[in-house]
């Protein structure tokens, strides 16, 4: 983006030239979830041709400020104005009509029906003869537009779509204009899902976006994304705003420890120099089922192996095929000497069991421990649940709580006590960290560096270059294939973007 | 060389055409297995394949498809109505005896019936009850009723009922053209309307649908009262078979309604349903009853069973061939 700066100027003038032309804006909103106060007197405004970074942990009441300007929340306390005019009755049809959109951060597709399908439940007036026509014109258009050379069409039925397809006929949805206006989007971790390639066609876009006079608003816990994009960035923390100042005055550092999540990343390095692990036992040895070459995956005792490249190359298939090979215990070219676990990036999905419990979610992968006689025993699931709790603080005022009460990180991190409680001596990690706050990821970093020098293996594809920095060895996927092996000491992001790009050497 | 084939990479074309070819594969397999049953058929009696005997042997297809059909709509908002058989013969009964007596009593019990079905669907979304506990009691309702009506087998067909159901048609046997345009009727309304998307995706993912300011009450009365008129037309067509009514006529349609469904490619989560699947799952069921066990000598006896058998060997071949195709 090499014109980002000059547009970000022109959207700064627009922006005080006329400070009071604010798109929305919350006064004192407050919010409680029984007994968690999840917003404490917020105010918030949006101006017309903004772009606002939001940034704050998981829990900090992002999402809960994002549901009231879309709409589907209403604040206990407060008022809610749309373009000065304060809105009484402000509801989700009512934030339509006054051209306020968002993107969620749950995936919120009907995967039963096609990309043109899911377009028309957000238009209304997508109907009469030939809206089936209009609709598939209007989200191929707009992918088009946003995502060239995206190849999803729009029969494609949305659940036979990979999650980083979905995401990108999500976002483009979003920017579809019928009858109502479109003024203002939210971007809840837009990018989660996709791939550094498509997540810069997306925020290029955003830019044009906002250059256009419009107004976005970008949550995202990849904070170099927020820093290049937003024109002002406010911070959250613990239900409140505790910071918003242009994205000029902003750095890296001063939004860490803004947000409150302390460590920089130099440490990791450092730490992870220190504790060069000599080599053990072998642990996995595997070959993707495509692989032509006599490349292949080897994973000892105590190491943190990264699997990179773009999303969707065959990180995930070859991490699943060395569970199965596991749990099968068959020789299919794969070798597997330990008990395995999986940590589960689409987590709605493939990870929670969503009517159980947080200690019940936690403790089904070690049930043999739990067990006492023929039934399990309820206090040492407790006991696990709590030490877990405990170690890697999962905040909830009950283990007993269905898992839903928690917060996307916090989910994410009874999916790690999960596989880290059990008798697992291999971790597979599924792009877990997808859509998680920087200070539970830091947390978790420490927590696999220190099972890793207790002799745990950890397999982690990512799709995010920074986590990289926690591994031993990189592995580059392309095409299913494995396309490069990196040193901890060789690797950069050039480097590996050159490695996921270029052919197979 | 560089940036192009990232996008073509393995999860995109290659798999999704697989994807979609599954689908199709499954789309055809309700087509596949009431070819099967045909071909049985034609094996142990070929003089069953004429007008007349087709006439015959799908003679009860068209209240089965009907009452297939307004299973699906429950279905397609995840829900499942176990009291569409009693229903079914509870409007036996009216049809039988006040709509031939005094037509207007009978039309209006008839309509008030489908607004009872509405009000269940919205009775199921506003107290977030579990449909099958909530139609499960309603089939004793509609039973009552039906004995209150009609306590003996009796009652006699409307004189209109029994010539349209009597029509014959040149050259294509009545029930199969019947078929066709409850299937295209059926087929146009949910899959290619702008409403009936919205009725699907509530079974489909009900949250979004929520978020873009659809109303779920509307879509769930919506899928009631459309699952009670296509009761309605099912009841009134068995009786224009069958000439009179009684208490117990329907019982069977429930199981079969909803083996239809699934036989016809529905799950019975998730939305996905298929109208033109749910009519030929109908009719392989109708096929599948009596007449291949008639043409295979199984004493009368032991036919109920020898269908459930057959049920459960079709659907469980549907079952691995979808497993088998994922």
């Amino acid at each position: 983006m090499p014109n980002a700066d000059i547009v970000r100027l022109d959207g700064a003038e627009k922006h005080s030239g006329a400070a009071n032309m604010d798109i929305i804006r919350l006064d004192g909103a407050e919010k409680h979830f029984g007994a968690v106060r999840a917003l404490a007197g917020v105010d918030f405004h949006v101006g017309s041709g903004e772009c606002v970074g939001l940034v704050g942990h998981n829990g900090a009441g992002k999402s809960t400020l994002m549901h009231m300007v879309a709409g589907t929340l209403i604040p206990e306390s407060g008022q809610i104005a749309v373009r000065s005019r304060v809105e009484d009755n402000y509801s989700v049809p009512r934030a339509q009509q006054l051209g306020i959109r968002c993107v969620f951060q749950e995936l919120s597709l009907c995967p039963n029906l096609s990309v043109a399908e899911n377009t028309r439940i957000n238009h209304p007036a997508l109907r009469g003869l030939g809206w089936r026509r209009k609709a598939a014109d209007l989200i191929t258009a707009k992918l088009d537009e946003i995502f060239p050379d995206h190849s999803i069409s729009a029969a494609d039925i949305a659940s036979d779509l990979s999650i980083g397809k979905r995401q990108m006929v999500e976002v483009a949805r979003a920017f579809t204009v019928t009858q109502d206006p479109l003024e203002l989007v939210i971007l809840d971790e837009p990018t989660s899902s996709l791939d550094a390639h498509t997540a810069g066609q997306l925020l290029a876009f955003v830019r044009r976006f906002v250059a256009g006079g419009k107004s976005c608003i970008l949550i995202s816990h990849v904070l170099g994304e927020v820093l290049g994009n937003a024109d002002r960035i406010v911070v959250m923390r613990d239900g409140k705003v505790v910071a918003s100042d242009a994205a000029k005055a902003f750095d890296r550092d001063r939004l860490v420890t803004t947000m409150g999540g302390a460590e920089a990343r130099e440490k990791i390095a450092a730490e992870i120099a220190i504790q060069k692990p000599e080599t053990g036992p072998l642990r996995v040895r595997a070959r993707p089922a495509r692989q032509q070459d006599g490349n292949e995956l080897v994973a000892h005792a105590g190491e943190i192996i990264g699997l990179a490249g773009l999303a969707g190359h065959g990180q995930t298939d070859l991490l699943l095929a060395i569970f199965a090979a596991a749990a099968a215990r068959a020789k299919t070219g794969i070798e597997v000497t330990a008990p395995v676990a999986l940590v589960a990036g689409d987590r709605q999905s493939d990870g929670i069991f969503p009517q159980w419990s947080i200690a019940q979610n936690i403790g089904i992968r070690s049930l043999a421990r739990l067990r006492n006689g023929l039934l399990i025993s309820p206090q040492r699931e407790a006991e696990l649940a709590d030490f877990w709790q405990k170690k890697i603080g999962i905040r909830t005022p009950d283990m007993n709580n269905n898992i839903f009460s928690l917060s996307g990180g916090n989910q994410q991190k009874v999916l790690f006590a999960r596989a880290l409680g059990s008798d697992a001596k291999i971790v597979l990690m599924d792009d877990p960290m997808r859509g998680v706050d920087i200070g539970t990821k830091l947390e978790v970093y420490d927590l696999v560096r220190e099972e890793a020098g207790r002799g745990r293996t950890f397999l982690w594809y990512t799709t995010e270059t920074e986590e990289l920095d926690n591994c031993h060895h990189i592995y580059v996927f392309k095409n299913g294939r494995i396309v490069a092996k990196l040193g901890r000491d060789e690797l950069t992001e050039e480097k590996i973007i050159q490695s996921s790009f270029g052919d197979a050497a | 060389m560089t940036a192009a084939p990232v996008e073509t990479g393995p999860k995109s074309s290659s798999e999704r055409g697989a994807l979609a070819r599954a689908r199709l594969l499954r789309g055809l397999l309700p087509a596949m297995s009431l070819v099967l049953v045909l071909l049985a058929i034609a094996w142990l009696n070929p003089r069953a394949i004429s007008y007349f005997g087709f006439s015959l042997m799908l003679n009860l297809a068209v209240p089965i498809a009907l009452a297939t059909i307004a299973q699906m709509f429950v279905i397609a908002g995840n829900e499942l109505d176990l009291s569409i058989g009693t229903f079914v013969g509870f409007v036996g009964c009216v049809t039988a005896t006040w709509l031939k007596d005094t037509p207007l009593v009978g039309v209006l019990i008839l309509l008030g019936s489908i607004g009872v079905y509405a009000l269940l669907g919205a009775l199921i979304h506003l107290r977030n009850l579990p449909s099958i506990v909530v139609t499960l009691g309603m089939s004793f309702v509609w039973q009552g009723l039906a004995i209150l009506i009609l306590p003996k087998p009796g009652g006699k067909a409307p004189d209109w009922l029994l010539s349209l159901m009597a029509f014959k048609p040149p050259l294509v046997p009545f029930p199969i053209i019947a078929a066709l345009l409850i299937a295209a009727v059926v087929y146009f309304g949910l899959m290619r309307t702008s409403y009936g998307v919205i009725l699907r995706g509530s079974g489909g993912n009900a949250a979004v649908l929520e978020r873009a300011g659809w109303s779920l009450l509307k879509t769930k009365i919506v899928l009631f009262a459309l699952a009670g008129l296509f009761g309605v037309l099912s009841g009134m067509a068995l009786i224009g078979i069958t000439t009179s009514a009684d208490a117990n006529i329907g019982n069977g349609y429930t199981l079969l309604s909803i083996a239809g469904v699934i036989l016809g490619g529905g799950e019975f989560v998730g939305g996905r349903v298929s109208p033109i699947g749910a009519v030929i799952g109908a009719l392989t069921l109708a096929l599948a009853a009596s007449p291949l066990l008639t043409f295979m000598h199984i004493p009368p006896d032991w036919q109920v069973a020898a269908n459930g058998a057959i049920l459960i060997i079709v659907l469980a071949a549907r079952v691995l061939i979808s497993r088998r195709e994922r």
